[in-house]
């Protein structure tokens, strides 16, 4: 299938490309690994009449740690991560994200930040950047803002950036030492969409209670969710099998899933149960901690 | 100038049974092949369709005037375009005709309503996409069971009130055949008196063969000379000029069609499509080339669909397990045209092999076709004609049985199987089968995976609450159609065809009417020749699919082709060997009666030392021949098998099922076959792992679905799954060897043992690890939801 | 719109639309054995390698974005009249049958060992898992790119490895 005509820029500044994004509005599309975008073209579903091709912007390809926070550039890569050992010794649950998204060949184009800006309902990285309370940096005519992930995914193949604006970078908090977590997912085969999904990223206080818990859930609602109950009474609290039950449940009782060829509603919903409970005992595990 | 003779000592004679590795393969593994989409003509357009996005709708208007404002865009058609030429519909191969583009109402969704001829391909897609079509939907039939129904909206107006059809009577409008075998009465009778009796309902779901290279066309008339060359995707090249030669009435001598090389085909690439008509009709019209290669949705929307076979069956049996009688009734969906591609006598293709490999004394079964609001095929998809679904159907009751008499399903298997005394063995539904040794080879399976333990562990396992299961498939092929008495498609009768030429030097080309898609041909053809010649495997080429320069044959699908052009291959070369031993006669200058071939060469008889090789007749017969001899070696010899081939084999699968999502893994499958004489070991392993393949995708995912209002929920890669590596179990294959005693090398055919025997083994095994949660069946593609289902129904839970 | 793409060594120049997706570009200048099998970025047949060791479907990226990388396709392995490692296995361990998926496997496993040079059958089914394969049940294909892993390491003996995981 061949994709409708389109006009095609390649900036070759950030400023460039944010004016080419200004002059052309929602008419325009940026173009970063173009895994999702270009099939939806091919397929006319999508029929952007510009294109902004932000490959050869310099400076967003950063994969560092600075502040805090990892910063992940507009450019890097899916397999940039996965292939990052750094990455993948210190952040379990970026680490197991990074090896499902979308297929092996796929993930050497794709990047993360295409992916939240794409904000598909099944996306991966979605669940990962609730989990793990991500924000993203959103450039644009007015400047540079930082959104907090809750805030930037809005809806269904939508998010808070504005007409005009480019997303540049996502940020990760950098994960303390007792700090781990987990991604799991079921897909019918590699390069599925996920059936459902379950991230999730805690720290441990010294004494194994839960300092921190994050958990998002994707594929079972319009948007990746997080699962705020859950989290809410895993905090404070000593983790046991029982609690974990009740804090999975909580990811049954938000999960609003549309029923398709990969699962009824019923099916999906407990799905998140499933794999929610799977991900906080895999984290904890990680953490020394066997329930 | 004498040639010099000093290389006719052949050095790599590599016949039967040798490893040996493939000719074809230096120009794939380069990317020098050439796949129809290589191949660029001088002058050359492209072709686009229209397709409907309703299942069942009036067309009120088509209107191409944006289209053909877009650069580029030369014509759009419609089926009054074709009309003119008579070409609106064409017939199919089951005796139905079908529409060529939309004819005032499409009965599907993606229907072909119109095509666009463009410069490029761009400009032919923008072309399709702006072409408008005006459409009143109109009630539609997705469920067959419904199509029958006194109140069901008619699909085939053109056919109203036609109370008999190709097959015989119908009995409603959208009703096309019904088609039965044995003896209703008897079967029923036996049934009534068993002991113990079973029915149980099971669907094979449809799908599609879903080749990586999708099907594609380029037509090229010339019209200065009228000849009409067509590029196709095509595993029948001899047939479909035949055919195309019947619908344009372009005589035959001025069509050539090449089928080049051929990306995967799997049956997909055995009918006609309209997308084919429309490249060729294009051609005549503009005088230019045109090419149409399918996008994947076209593919998976609009070609040759499988299966799709609703099946209930009945078995009875004594209480010690010996079945009685089979009784079966099914219904099948063949969507809105008959375009089933079965020989003409067999409109449900070979399913009367239903009685498997067991020796059942009654049986009778009955299928019925019925148009729905789908797309037309019902092909042959990796499988000989509805073997598939007989295979699974058989496989499937024996367990159902088993559970019921809580009897070990080896055991009821093993107590059933027909004797390898009683071959060849007459069928109660009419075949006669060649020759298997059902018990050896699935104790040879039974002792590879180690069965007995592997029972144990399932009880153990089963009392700590884990769950595996252990399947069983000992399934009977019937493939090699077929014998000119009872097999024809389209009146031509199912022989094949092979060329022999021998060269001066000793080296050969060979040709066959068949057309590989993978199969490899092009290295086994070369073996059996040079088994049966005593030529170097080297240096023979084999070339199949080129209708101007192959012999007449009807093609490579439904396993025939080493049944049938594999046997026209063995006696083409022996007829070669009885005019070189009049040869070799000459050179030992001894009489014909004193030379015999021994060794693979010519010996005088009972003087060891003094023999010519084939080379050296070769050289001889262009050079050297007896006096009043005709020059040269070699022969063109038509194959009609007397009897058709019974490949079998015993499949075992072993499953472990997650209690939280319902995901089965495939832990092992031993698969151990049987197809006679092997070729090539490598190759029939490589056909063996390719087949297990398929039908482990069959068992747990492939399905082509529909919502409601018939609207394909399978039309992309995204929905319609084809396993990765990843998935793919590892394989454990094996084999025992019982020759067909008919077939000119022994030899029976392997491409689709594996598929047509491996879905049940999976589904058995998936039965068997939730049979104590009261679980009979599952049909297929066993999803995790399906397990899930079971499991929470029955209280099974974890995370 | 004209381009240079650098592929296979050599620098093409090409007119072409923005939309044209880079697969259609590299078969247009007669280099077919890069193929076509979906329009979903699912089946990996159209996978090239860029800048050596990326491998990327060029069925899901535009012609236009590929000007600046170098280009690899299945044409450009076979150096000087000799198979490439990987061409030899395919071959010898009965890795392909109708050749549809083959070039796009053979890139694929050759970026696979270009990061992982003695990979793990679960290393290689994971890594080839974009790529399908309709014919061999990719049992072989595995032993081919385990054969490759072996000729090539042994090639590179001492000359200390690119893997950097």
């Amino acid at each position: 299938m061949i994709p409708g005509a389109f006009e095609y820029h390649r900036p070759t500044s950030l400023e460039e490309a944010v004016a080419l994004m200004g002059q052309h509005g929602f008419e325009a599309r940026v173009l970063a690994g173009g895994q999702s975008l270009i099939p939806a073209m091919r397929y006319r579903l999508a029929q952007p009449a510009v294109l902004v091709d932000i490959n050869r912007l310099p400076g967003l390809n950063q994969l560092s740690e600075e502040g805090g926070m990892l910063r992940v550039g507009a450019l890097v890569r899916d397999t940039d991560v996965e292939f990052n050992s750094g990455i993948q010794s210190r952040y379990a649950l970026i680490a197991d994200v990074s090896r499902v998204v979308a297929d092996p060949i796929v993930r050497f184009r794709g990047t993360v930040v295409g992916s939240l800006c794409h904000n598909d309902p099944a996306g991966d990285w979605t669940a990962a950047a609730l989990a793990s309370r991500a924000q993203v940096v959103i450039r644009g005519p007015a400047g540079e803002r930082t959104e907090a992930i809750d805030d930037f995914l809005v809806d269904s193949f939508t998010t808070s950036i504005g007409e005009g604006e480019i997303a540049v970078e996502a940020r990760f908090p950098v994960p303390g030492p007792r700090t781990s977590g987990a991604y799991e997912k079921i897909e019918r085969k590699v390069g599925d969409y996920a059936t459902a999904a379950a991230a999730v990223q805690l720290e441990l206080t010294e004494d194994g209670r839960i300092q921190e818990v994050g958990i998002g859930v994707t594929a079972v609602a319009l948007k990746a969710l997080r699962v705020a109950e859950g989290e809410r009474l895993l905090r404070g609290q000593k983790p046991t099998r029982d609690l974990i039950r009740a804090a999975a449940e909580e990811a049954a009782k938000i999960a609003d899933p549309n029923p398709d060829a990969r699962g009824s509603k019923e099916y999906k919903r407990d799905m998140a149960r499933v794999l929610v409970g799977r991900g906080l005992i895999k984290a904890l595990g990680r953490l020394g901690v066997q329930l | 100038m004498a040639m010099d003779t000093s290389n006719l000592e052949p050095k790599g004679i590599q016949g039967l049974g040798k490893a040996i590795k493939r000719k074809e393969d230096a120009r794939f593994i380069q990317g020098r092949g050439n796949y129809l989409d290589d191949i660029k003509l001088p002058g050359m357009i492209y072709m686009a369709l229209v397709h409907s996005p309703y299942a069942h709708a009036k067309i009120l208007n088509i209107d191409a005037s944006e289209a053909l404002k877009i650069p580029g865009v030369k014509a759009v058609i419609t089926s009054k375009d074709l009309a003119a030429a008579g070409l609106s519909w064409i017939p199919t191969l089951a005796g139905d005709k079908q529409m060529v583009l939309a004819d005032g109402k499409v009965l599907y969704q993606y229907q072909e309503v119109a095509a666009v001829y463009a410069e490029t391909r761009q400009a032919a897609a923008d072309g399709a996409a702006a072409v408008q079509v005006e459409y009143e939907p109109l009630p539609v039939v997705v469920d067959p069971y419904k199509a029958t129904a006194p109140d069901a909206p008619v699909l085939r107006e053109d056919l109203k009130g036609h109370m008999t059809g190709a097959h015989g009577p119908r009995r409603h409008d959208n009703h096309i055949w019904t088609w039965d075998v044995g003896s209703k009465d008897e079967a029923e009778k036996t049934l009534e008196k068993s002991e113990i009796r079973i029915k149980q309902h099971m669907v094979y779901p449809r799908s599609h063969p879903a080749p990586l290279e999708p099907c594609g066309c380029i037509g090229d008339m010339n019209p200065a000379t009228g000849r009409l060359t067509v590029y196709m995707t095509t595993q029948a090249p001899h047939a479909i000029r035949t055919v195309l030669s019947l619908v344009t009435k372009i005589p035959e001598n001025n069509i050539r069609v090449i089928s080049p090389d051929i990306g995967g085909g799997f049956g997909n690439k055995v009918p006609v499509y309209p997308g084919y008509v429309c490249a060729i009709v294009g051609s005549i019209v503009l005088g230019v080339p045109v090419k149409w290669i399918e996008t994947r949705t076209e593919n998976l929307t609009t070609t040759g669909f499988a299966r799709d076979f609703h099946m209930d069956v009945e078995l009875g049996a004594t209480k010690d397990g010996k079945v009685t009688a089979l009784k079966v009734y099914t219904l099948a969906d063949h969507g809105a045209f008959d375009a089933a591609a079965d020989p003409s006598k067999y409109p449900a293709g070979l399913f009367s092999i239903c009685t498997g490999s067991y020796d059942f004394q009654k049986a009778y079964a009955e299928v019925e076709a019925v148009y729905t609001n789908k797309a037309p095929g019902g092909v042959a998809y990796r499988c000989s004609f509805r073997v598939t679904e007989a295979s699974y159907l058989i496989e499937r009751s024996m367990d159902v049985l088993a559970h019921e008499l809580k009897m070990d399903p080896a055991e009821l298997r093993l107590k059933n199987f027909i004797q390898p005394s009683q071959f060849p063995y007459p069928s109660a539904l009419g075949w006669t089968y060649d020759s298997g040794d059902y018990e050896k080879t699935l104790k040879v399976a039974l002792e590879r995976i180690g069965y007995a333990e592997l029972r144990k562990e399932q009880a153990e396992k089963r009392a700590k609450g884990e769950l595996m299961g252990i399947g069983i498939s000992t399934f009977t092929e019937i493939v090699g159609a077929g014998p000119s008495k009872d097999f024809d498609i389209l009146g031509i009768k199912m022989f094949d065809g092979a060329e022999i030429r021998v060269h001066p030097s000793g080296s050969a080309i060979v040709r066959a009417g068949t057309r590989h898609q993978g199969q490899g041909h092009e290295t086994t053809w070369a073996q059996i020749v040079s088994e049966e010649l005593g030529l170097d495997v080297d240096k023979i080429i084999v070339e199949e699919g080129d209708t101007d320069t192959a012999p007449y044959g009807l093609g490579t699908y439904a396993s025939r082709s080493t049944p049938t052009a594999g046997g026209a291959m063995a006696l083409g070369a022996r007829r070669i060997r009885e005019k070189a031993k009049k040869i070799a006669a000459h050179l030992l200058e001894v009489g014909e009666s004193d030379v015999e071939w021994a060794d693979k060469k010519f010996v005088v008889k009972g003087v060891p030392g003094k023999s010519v090789t084939m080379n050296e007749v070769a050289f001889a017969a262009y050079t050297n021949l007896p006096p009043g001899m005709e020059p040269g070696l070699e022969t063109t010899y038509y194959y009609d098998p007397p009897n058709l081939t019974f490949p079998n084999g015993a499949y075992i699968c072993v499953v472990d099922i997650d209690k939280g999502t319902g995901a089965v893994k495939v832990r092992r499958f031993v698969a151990i076959d049987d197809c006679g004489t092997i070729i090539n070991p490598m190759i029939v392993e490589g056909q063996v792992h390719g087949g297990l393949t398929e039908g482990f995708a069959m068992a747990f995912m492939q399905e082509i679905a529909f919502d409601e209002q018939g609207n394909h929920l399978s039309s992309n890669f995204t929905d319609y799954l084809l396993p990765t590596a990843l998935e793919t179990p590892k394989w454990e294959t094996g084999y025992t060897v019982t020759p067909s005693p008919h077939h000119p090398i022994g030899a029976k055919g392997v491409g689709e043992s594996p598929t047509v025997g491996s879905p049940a083994a999976y589904v058995n095994a998936v039965v068997d690890a939730l049979a104590h949660l009261g679980v009979r069946h599952i049909d297929m593609p066993i999803t995790r939801e399906k397990v899930w289902k079971v499991l929470r129904q029955a209280g099974v839970d974890s995370f | 719109m004209e381009i240079i793409l650098n592929i296979n060594g050599q620098d093409r120049k090409l007119d072409v639309e923005p939309r044209t997706l880079l697969a259609h570009a590299i078969r247009d200048l007669g280099l077919t054995g890069t193929h076509i099998g979906c329009d979903s970025s699912s089946c990996g047949v159209c996978t090239v390698l860029l800048d050596h060791n990326t491998p990327v479907k060029s069925c899901t990226m535009f012609a236009v974005s590929a000007e600046g990388h170098t280009i690899t396709t299945v044409e450009g392995l076979a150096q000087g009249g000799n198979l490439h490692p990987i061409q030899q296995a395919f071959h010898d361990q009965h890795g392909l049958q109708c050749g549809y998926c083959t070039p796009g496997m053979m890139l694929a496993s050759i970026a696979l060992l270009e990061r992982n040079p003695n990979p793990s059958e679960e290393d290689i089914r994971f890594a080839l898992s974009g790529n399908l394969c309709r014919c061999t049940g990719y049992q072989n294909i595995v032993k081919a790119v385990q054969q490759a892993a072996q000729v090539m390491g042994k090639k590179s003996e001492g000359l200390g490895s690119a893997a950097d995981d």
